[in-house]
Order: C-alpha cells, then sequence, then structure tokens
C-alpha cells in the first residue's frame, strides 16, 4: 500500500561512504557528475562506471538498489537515445527509407546513455548514503555564501527539513483516513474518472485540515521553544572535515585526472 | 452460530523487510450474536490490527474470518457489503470528518448504501440521537463542534449505517470523564435497544468491567483470554502480570478479603461493591 513508497531512500550504514561528511559527499557527486561530461573516450567510460561499482560495493548498497534508481528514468533514456540516433548528421551507416543512421549518431546516443545512466546511479548513490537530515545540513552549509546575497538559506534548508520529516507521517495520515472512509463505505476503486476523482474529496479535505493543524502546532512548539530563525543558532551535530573525507577526494581527483589523461594520450578508437 | 469467527489468523505488517513485525500470531476467536465484548491489551498487542480484519480492511497474510458463517475474502466483491454490516470507528474518528454540516458528514455512509432520501434522512436522525447530537448542530459545520461532540458526530456517521456489528477502537481516548462517561453510556443503551453485537477497544478496565459482558485480553500477537467478565477478572493474578492493571475497586476487594474479611471478590463495579458491602453490612459480618 501507500506505506511501501520509500522516500529519501536512506540505507543507514557505517560504511566508508556512510561516513564521508555529507557536504564532501555532494561536491564529490557533482564531481563525478562533471566527469561524466569530461569523458569522450571508451576506457575513460570504464573508469567512470568502475569507480561507480566500487563505490556501491563499499556503501554496500545491494546491485537491486541501483536498478529501482535507475528503473524510472529508462524510457527518458531510450527517447534520448532514439532522437541521437536518427537526427545526428555525419557518416551513415544505415539508411532505410527516410530513415538514417550515422556513425555520429549511434556513438552519441551510446554516450549519452551511459552518462545519464551514471548520472542518476551516482547522484542515488548520494540519497542512499546520506540520511535526509544530513543532506539538508550539508546543503545549508554549502549555500552560506549566498547570504551575502539575502538568500534565505537556512529557512530554505528549515523548510527542507520539516517537508522531509512529515512525508512519512503524512502517508500514515493518508493509509489511516483511506480507511476510516473505506469502512463507511466509501469506495476509490470504481466509476469513470469523474467519479473517482469526486471519491477522493473525504480524504483530502481531512488530509488537509490535518496538515494545516499540525503546521500551527509545529510552529507554535517551535516559537514556545524560541525559535527565531538562524540567527546565532548553534547545531547539536557539527559537521567535521577528517581524514576519511581527505581519502574520498584523493580518489576522485585522481579519477579525474586519470580520465583527462585518456582523454588526451589514449585514442578514441570508439 | 456465532456472529464473527477466526480461524487461525496470522498477520504481518511489512513481510520480506528489516522492519517485518508478526502483529497476529496465530489466533482463534469466535464471537456469538448480541455480546458486548470489551477489548484490552497493551499498546502494540495487535488490538487495531484484529479489528480492521473483522471488516476486510486488512487481509490477513494467512487464516480464516467468517462472519456470518461465510468467509469474508472469498468473494472481494462482497466486501463494501461487509462493511455496512461490520461498521467500525477508528481511534480519533474525529478527524475523518469532511463535509459542510454535520447532517451531510452522518449521511456519507448510508448514502453509500445507496438508501432512499426518506431512509437517510431517518437514520440520519435516530443515530444523531442515539449519540446525543441535537437538532441544532445538525446545520453547522462539523469543524465548529468541540472535541468531544465531534467524536459523537464520528460514531454516528458509522452508527446510521445500522452494522450488526459495531467495533470502537477507543471511543474515548483523550476525552475527560465526563465525555467518556456519556459516550459508553449512549454506546450501552444503543446495544440494548438494538441488541447487536459490539466490540469496544479500550485501556480502562473499570469501563470494561462496566458496560461489556465478555472480555478480550490480547497480549502480544496473541489471544491471552475470552471469557465473561467474571472468569476473566478470577485471573486477576495473571492479568497484574501482564501489566495490566484490574479495576481499582477489585482491588481494594482482594486485599479485604486477603486480610481476612469474608467478601466476595469479584466485585469490578463501584455498583457492584456498594452491593456487597451493604449485603455484608446487613448481614452483620463487618461492624
Ligand atoms: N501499518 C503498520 N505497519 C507496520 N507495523 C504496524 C502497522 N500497524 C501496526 N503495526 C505494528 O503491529 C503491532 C500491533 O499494532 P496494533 O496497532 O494492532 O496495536 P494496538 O494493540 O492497537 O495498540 P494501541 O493500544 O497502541 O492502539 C505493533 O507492534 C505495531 O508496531
Ligand atoms: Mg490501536
Amino acid at each position: 500500500m501507500l506505506k511501501d513508497i520509500t522516500i529519501g531512500q536512506y540505507f543507514p550504514g557505517s560504511s566508508f561512504i556512510h561516513r564521508l561528511d555529507p557536504r564532501v559527499k555532494i561536491i564529490l557527486t557533482i564531481a563525478y557528475i562533471v566527469m561524466l561530461f569530461v569523458v569522450s573516450n571508451a576506457i575513460g567510460f570504464l573508469v567512470g562506471i568502475a569507480l561507480l561499482i566500487v563505490s556501491y560495493v563499499v556503501a554496500k548498497i545491494p546491485a537491486k538498489m541501483m536498478l529501482k534508481g535507475i528503473k524510472p528514468i529508462i524510457p527518458i533514456v531510450i527517447f534520448t537515445g532514439i532522437l541521437n540516433l536518427f537526427f545526428v548528421s555525419g557518416t551513415p551507416i544505415f539508411e532505410w527509407g527516410f530513415l538514417k543512421i550515422t556513425y555520429e549518431g549511434l556513438r552519441l546516443a551510446v554516450i549519452m546513455a551511459i552518462r545519464i545512466l551514471a548520472l542518476i546511479a551516482g547522484a542515488s548513490l548520494l540519497t542512499y548514503t546520506t540520511s535526509p537530515i544530513e543532506l539538508t545540513d550539508a546543503i545549508e552549509s554549502l549555500l552560506k555564501p549566498l547570504k551575502v546575497l539575502r538568500f534565505p538559506v537556512h529557512e530554505l534548508a528549515m523548510m527542507m527539513t520539516i517537508a522531509l520529516r512529515f512525508i512519512p507521517t503524512l502517508i500514515e495520515e493518508t493509509d489511516k483516513i483511506m480507511s476510516a472512509q473505506k469502512a463507511r463505505g466509501a469506495d476509490f476503486e470504481s466509476g469513470n474518472l469523474l467519479q473517482r476523482a469526486k471519491a477522493l474529496v473525504p480524504i483530502l479535505i481531512p488530509l488537509f485540515i490535518s496538515a494545516f493543524r499540525r503546521a500551527d502546532d509545529l510552529a507554535m512548539a517551535m516559537e514556545c521553544r524560541c525559535y527565531h530563525g538562524g540567527e546565532g543558532r548553534t547545531r547539536m551535530k557539527q559537521l567535521h572535515l577528517g581524514a576519511i573525507d581527505l581519502y574520498g577526494s584523493l580518489v576522485m581527483a585522481l579519477c579525474i585526472a586519470g580520465v583527462i589523461c585518456i582523454n588526451l594520450f589514449v585514442p578514441a578508437f570508439f | 452460530m456465532p456472529i464473527i469467527e477466526i480461524k487461525d489468523l496470522y498477520h504481518v505488517y511489512s513481510a520480506g523487510t528489516p522492519f517485518e513485525k508478526v502483529a497476529l500470531d496465530h489466533v482463534n476467536l469466535s464471537i456469538e450474536a448480541g455480546e458486548f465484548v470489551g477489548v484490552i491489551g497493551h499498546t502494540g498487542s495487535g488490538k487495531s490490527t484484529l479489528i480492521q480484519q473483522f471488516n476486510g480492511l486488512l487481509k490477513p497474510t494467512s487464516g480464516e474470518i467468517l462472519v456470518d458463517g461465510k468467509n469474508i475474502w472469498d468473494d472481494k466483491k462482497n466486501l463494501r457489503a461487509l462493511r455496512f454490516n461490520v461498521g467500525l470507528v477508528f481511534q480519533y474518528p474525529e478527524y475523518q470528518l469532511f463535509e459542510e454540516t454535520v447532517y451531510k458528514d452522518i449521511a456519507f455512509g448510508p448514502k453509500n448504501m445507496g438508501l432512499s432520501e426518506e431512509e437517510i434522512d431517518q437514520r440520519v436522525r435516530d443515530a444523531a440521537g442515539f449519540v446525543g447530537i441535537s437538532e441544532e448542530l445538525m446545520e453547522k459545520s462539523p469543524f465548529e463542534l468541540s472535541g468531544g461532540q465531534k467524536r459523537r458526530v464520528a460514531i454516528a456517521g458509522v452508527i446510521a449505517m445500522d452494522p450488526k456489528v459495531l467495533i470502537l477502537d477507543e471511543p474515548t481516548a483523550g476525552l475527560d470523564p465526563k465525555g467518556r462517561d456519556r459516550i459508553l453510556g449512549r454506546i450501552k443503551e444503543y446495544h440494548q435497544t438494538k441488541k447487536n453485537t459490539i466490540l469496544l477497544v479500550s485501556h480502562s478496565m473499570e469501563d470494561v468491567a462496566k458496560y461489556a459482558t465478555k472480555v478480550l485480553v490480547m497480549n502480544k500477537a496473541k489471544i491471552f483470554t475470552y471469557g465473561t467478565v467474571d472468569e476473566v477478572f478470577s485471573k486477576s493474578d495473571t492479568i497484574s502480570h501482564m501489566g495490566l492493571s484490574i479495576p481499582q475497586i477489585s482491588k481494594v476487594f482482594h486485599a479485604l478479603s486477603e486480610k481476612g474479611y469474608p467478601v466476595n471478590r469479584n466485585v469490578y463495579t463501584v455498583e457492584g461493591a456498594k452491593q456487597e458491602l451493604l449485603k455484608r453490612l446487613s448481614k452483620g459480618h463487618v461492624r
């Protein structure tokens, strides 16, 4: 049922990757994505994919989860693949009526597919190994320089934290309200589109009311504890850079340097 | 024939994940029509899970549920009809109110049953009368009412379906003693008028002792015992062992009998205590 939806999909653990500072993890993920776009050569891609697989193994995230992260974007991959395949001009290798596949098109289609898949798998690893709270803390810390431009960094991070915190609560609440209305004979499964949309009213109204009530209560509770925004606020869990963050960054730097060298010196045979 | 019968019922939540939890562990039970059953047990003992099986909101992992002798999962199409027969009032039911007026909200169930306008009107007014919602509240928005009134409107919404079995999950949670007695009193009256079957989940032994005819004690996903109030409370030692307290007045009488006073140990309500004491006093046993 609704309970089976996993959001944030954090996999608790204590691996090397779990223990990396979340800020470093975000930056490394971005670096990895940049690397994927720098690569232009088959051996470079092998390095990128190997790094991804090693990271998943080190983090002890089952391969099943990697596939689960990739699954939703497969239609996009196929779509861009087809576009690249048929609409890139160059040396034709196959022609049939108005359809024409070029060598360049085929190459681009394969490269883009690998890039998108590795990108999503890499970004999923970040959410699998970082709890939502850590993630928002890190985003707040990384965006701090924007404060100079009067950008409400702390407020944004607080909003994200609260939203993430309440998703499971609201899912549970929806489940409960649905059961309660079903017990009164509400029918969500039959009827035409209009009837089904109408059947949602008995769920949505109580849900909204309860969400507003919760927001109200939470605001009150925060005020009672003298919450007044980010100014002068200290944290219970300070983020600290450690040796493992250095090692992690070194590995990534080496990979990027290696990929650039491969780009420059190894002939592109594909 | 029992109205509800469960055979070897087994229910697991989140099967196959690290959060797997056995909520009902091979339980058997049969409830005769017309009983007023008090269901007690610790937090997390599986009470809510059990009662949601009776109207098919939860599907058992294995085992059978017979209502009126028919297995409810034989034909999924009958589930909706079943829910009109087995009315379930959830914990904190006031959070399910959604209509513009109290009247319309109570009418939601009967309307889903496809009854005629007059029939619906009759049922709404009867149900409101049973729970003590007065005529002038009917056209108000349910969100303008007090907590206790909302609770009674929500209960009326289920009573209006005129179910053969009425199940209430902690209908008095979070109410003051007066509101509690009021709701339970109404339910008892309703039971006596309609002669239907009622299951009342409660954390209060006093309430169960006062209103129920039978008691079902759940413990750690199993049924610890099911029997008449006398039978169950006579096992007060084991019940106390489980960390559930017997009614305070019973404790007083147990203490008295341990001190050697010749009083009846099977006293569970203040009213019963009064009778017992008056009887003893008039016989001159106690000075
Ligand atoms: N939707 C769910 N998903 C997973 N586990 C659940 C779910 N609902 C209940 N449980 C677990 O099943 C067990 C039985 O829960 P249940 O709600 O039936 O207890 P209860 O006796 O009604 O408790 P209470 O007196 O607190 O209402 C509990 O351990 C609970 O954690
Ligand atoms: Mg419960």
